[in-house]
């Protein structure tokens, strides 16, 4: 275990005139860590991971992330290039729409290869194998390699963003809402997928969901928001089972049992 | 009695023609990089190679002699057409002969025979972004260009080789300028790509719909993208030229008849020409020489 | 460490904001400590917060004061006040939990499970799931269910496959949250021995056992939690 984090959020805010984003956004993640940011409609969670993942300017605050050098840099500070190549190489991004994170006109395969062909990847014959590898170990069938995702299910095809996404090794991956919109069954799968991913490549992630029963599963901490702020966090098992604020007692109380 | 009102020298005013002239000495201050500029109306539909008689308008010069080919040839009617009108409006000498031209026009096609530092070759370009198919954003298109980001064009060539079996992409086959920009050398065949490459002369590309130019300065690196396993290759012939045994070259496929008769000729008319002038033959011509004798 | 873990002046209740904010207090002033090899039980009636007590030394429960300190390495931790990474390097290492419940986890093994807390302290995967075998084994959950998720299982299964999970690693102390609740006699006496192996091996042992022949057989002392009850201050 290192002592160095790997992201330093401090006073992360995003304004929309006098309407609040989120306010005051305060957090150190370390290697291998999970955090899922919680909290339904309009809390502000999703304005909060753009704003950690330079989709999104933060009016104040700032996000410094630890280099492979070991140095520590203001991302909004950066030049956009080298934000860009960050972006493709030391993170991961998985949208909850895997269209969103797709090319969908072009081949599983060549999905997959094309972060390895941006970072200067040459070999035709490696560069699918490479690809055919990530396939199998998000469990898509390697003969499909060569079919576009638009003939995927929508399990699938989030399946195929994420191998696309981890294919460079990062080391911090953002998740909006991985499992939103994919039949139970199917996100039983992905988590579990996920979990195993997580462990075995010791990624840091976080994870932005509004389903509870994923923040279980997936993180080690977890913050809840509410309007904008941070109103709850601490270990997952621990706010989960032994929620201090209100509204988290009320979400906590909200679940259905099956 | 006044005389008629004449077009300015090359029909664009001068302002015009500064204006391009300048876009024209950036472009070939930065290799391969597709400079925006103010394209005017020409006396011919974009898709004709209104960007090509910009650039070529813009450099010629009263003692230039000008070539235009299509397609390789001197003879087709855009070729002659344009050839006319820069006769008309700028009163220079015309040639069909390669080696006699300052500046050739061309569409499509590269002359087979070797270009020297005295001449420019203007290429006409319908489509100068090489990105364009993959990524319809400009926006887009533009950072990737800026940040060296082609991982994209690549993809595009690993699709080919998925689907194919190999690089597909015959023409308009993508290359990178002196290592840094990644280029559309117009939709030439393949064959023509390592022309580009330490040419002696000057190439400058105009796409007048687009609103672009970019260049190629004389013995400048351009290297055809491709696979480490999958090198760039050109087209091979199996044929010689029916007409004038030309082995090596660009050859047209002429259809004689319906009943599948057919035949392969250069598809650079003033190549076949000059090597029948002087005393080659291909294979249709053999018999009716002897014949003659 | 002689004295692995201490809890001192520990207070914890529990804030109700969906109820108008009623407070239930569950536990006042809470002190005793375990020592190396020994096996303490917790004693009172249910419902007097014997597994809250458990739960606020695993750290999944926060207290409202006092300090709960744990040998961890060669530091003292005080759970209390913990970053959530350090409770969970505590929980990785030193501190274990057998909960009263298997929550289940949607395609894993249960012999994945049990095996579990030995691949996150790096144990080789073969290794680690011997071991989930050889105790699978001793606890006799039948071979055609170590590859099968446990959410079918019966509770006596899933009772089996926690305590293999929570027995599997050497943590120096272990907190056994009614371990043989589901389980037959056979079964009992199996865990009744696993339990006095590590207390051989010196590991600090804090539990819950309902039934008394076990409770007999394992006990050291009894702590009873009646004492630390803010009932008996409003019953009295």
């Amino acid at each position: 275990m290192t002592d160095t984090p790997l992201l330093k959020v401090s006073g992360v805010s995003k304004f929309y005139g006098s309407r609040i984003g989120c306010k005051d956004v305060n957090f150190e993640l370390w290697p291998g860590e999970v955090l899922a940011i919680v909290g339904e409609s309009g809390s502000g969670k999703t304005t909060l991971l753009n704003c950690l993942s330079t989709r999104l300017m933060p009016t104040a605050g700032s996000v410094e992330y630890r280099m492979r050098d070991g140095n520590f840099r203001d991302l909004y500070h950066m030049s956009e290039a080298e934000r860009r190549f960050l972006m493709r190489t030391d993170w991961g991004f998985v949208h909850q729409n895997p269209a969103d994170g797709l090319r969908m006109t072009v081949s599983a395969g060549a999905n997959v290869g094309e972060r390895l062909m941006a970072i200067g990847d040459r070999h035709y014959g490696k560069i699918r194998e490479t690809a055919s590898d990530w396939l199998s170990r998000v469990e898509i069938s390697t003969d499909r390699i060569d079919d576009q995702p638009r003939a995927f299910s929508g399990g699938m095809r989030q399946r195929l963003q994420i191998a696309r996404n981890l294919v460079t090794g990062p080391r911090l991956v953002f998740m909006d809402e991985p499992t939103g919109g994919l039949d139970v069954s199917v996100q039983a799968r992905l988590l579990d997928l996920l979990r195993g991913l997580v462990n075995d490549l010791g990624l840091a992630a976080i994870v932005v969901t509004h389903d509870l029963a994923v923040a279980r599963l997936l993180s080690h901490r977890m913050m809840v928001m509410k309007d904008g702020h941070v109103i709850e966090h601490g270990l997952t098992d621990r706010v989960l089972d032994d929620p201090r604020e209100p509204y988290t007692q009320l979400l906590v109380s909200s679940i259905l049992q099956v | 009695m006044t005389d008629l009102a004449t077009y300015n020298f090359a029909y664009l005013d001068e302002q015009t023609k500064r204006m391009i002239r300048r876009a024209i000495l950036k472009a070939i201050a930065i290799p391969g990089y597709q400079v925006p500029f103010a394209s005017r109306e020409m006396p011919m539909p974009y898709g004709w190679g209104t960007g090509g008689v910009q650039v070529t308008a813009s450099i010629i010069g009263p003692e230039d002699v000008l070539k235009v080919i299509d397609q390789g040839a001197d003879d087709t009617t855009n070729a002659v057409s344009i050839r006319a009108f820069f006769q008309k409006v700028a009163n220079v000498a015309v040639t069909t002969h390669t080696s006699d031209a300052t500046i050739i026009q061309t569409r499509h096609r590269i002359p087979e025979q070797k270009l020297g530092e005295n001449q420019v070759l203007v290429y006409q370009v319908p489509i100068p972004e090489p990105l364009r198919f993959l990524e319809p954003r400009e926006t887009e298109t533009r950072k990737m260009h800026a940040l060296e980001e082609y991982g994209l064009m690549h993809v595009k060539l690993y699709e080919d080789i998925a689907h194919n079996g190999r690089i597909s992409k015959t023409y308009a086959y993508p290359v990178k300028v002196d290592s840094r920009y990644v280029m559309d050398p117009s939709p030439t065949p393949k064959f023509d790509n390592p022309k580009m490459h330490m040419s002696d002369a000057l190439q400058l590309f105009g796409a007048g719909r687009e609103k672009r130019i970019y260049a190629v300065p004389p013995y400048t690196e351009v290297v055809s993208l491709d696979f480490e396993d999958y090198p760039f290759e050109v087209q091979k012939f199996d044929q010689n030229c029916a007409l004038c045994g030309a082995h090596g070259v660009y050859l047209d496929e002429v259809v004689l008849d319906d009943k599948g008769g057919r035949m392969f000729v250069c598809s650079d008319t003033d190549h076949c020409e000059d090597r029948r002038e002087h005393g080659h033959v291909g294979e249709m011509l053999a018999p009716s020489k002897e014949a003659a004798e | 460490m002689a004295t692995p873990l201490v809890v001192s002046e520990v207070f914890k209740s529990f804030t109700m904001h969906l109820r108008d904010g009623i407070k239930l207090p569950v536990v006042n002033d809470v002190n005793f400590s375990v020592a190396s090899g020994e096996c303490v039980v917790l004693g009172g009636p249910s419902g007097i917060g014997k597994s809250s007590i458990l739960k606020m030394l695993y750290g999944n429960y926060a207290v409202d004061a006092g300090q709960i300190l744990v040998g961890h390495k060669d530091k003292i931790v005080d759970i209390a006040h913990a970053d959530p990474r350090t409770i969970l390097e505590v929980r990785r290492h030193t501190l274990g939990y057998v909960s009263q419940f298997l929550r289940t986890v949607p395609r894993v093994s249960a012999l994945d499970v049990v095996a579990e807390p030995l691949f996150a302290r790096g144990v080789d995967a073969a290794q680690a799931k011997d071991k989930a075998a050889e105790l699978l084994a001793k606890l006799n959950l039948p071979r055609e269910l170590w590859s099968l998720p446990p959410a079918t299982f019966s509770g006596g299964e899933q009772q089996r496959v926690n305590i293999a999970r929570g027995f599997i690693t050497s943590h120096r102390i272990l907190l056994l949250d009614e371990p043989t609740a589901s389980l037959d006699a056979v079964n009992r006496r199996v865990v009744v021995e696993m339990i006095a192996e590590k207390k051989r091996e010196g590991v600090a042992m804090l539990g819950i056992f309902h039934d008394e022949e076990v409770r007999e057989a394992v006990a050291d002392r009894i702590l009873d939690v009646s004492q630390f009850s803010p009932r008996k201050a409003i019953a009295a």
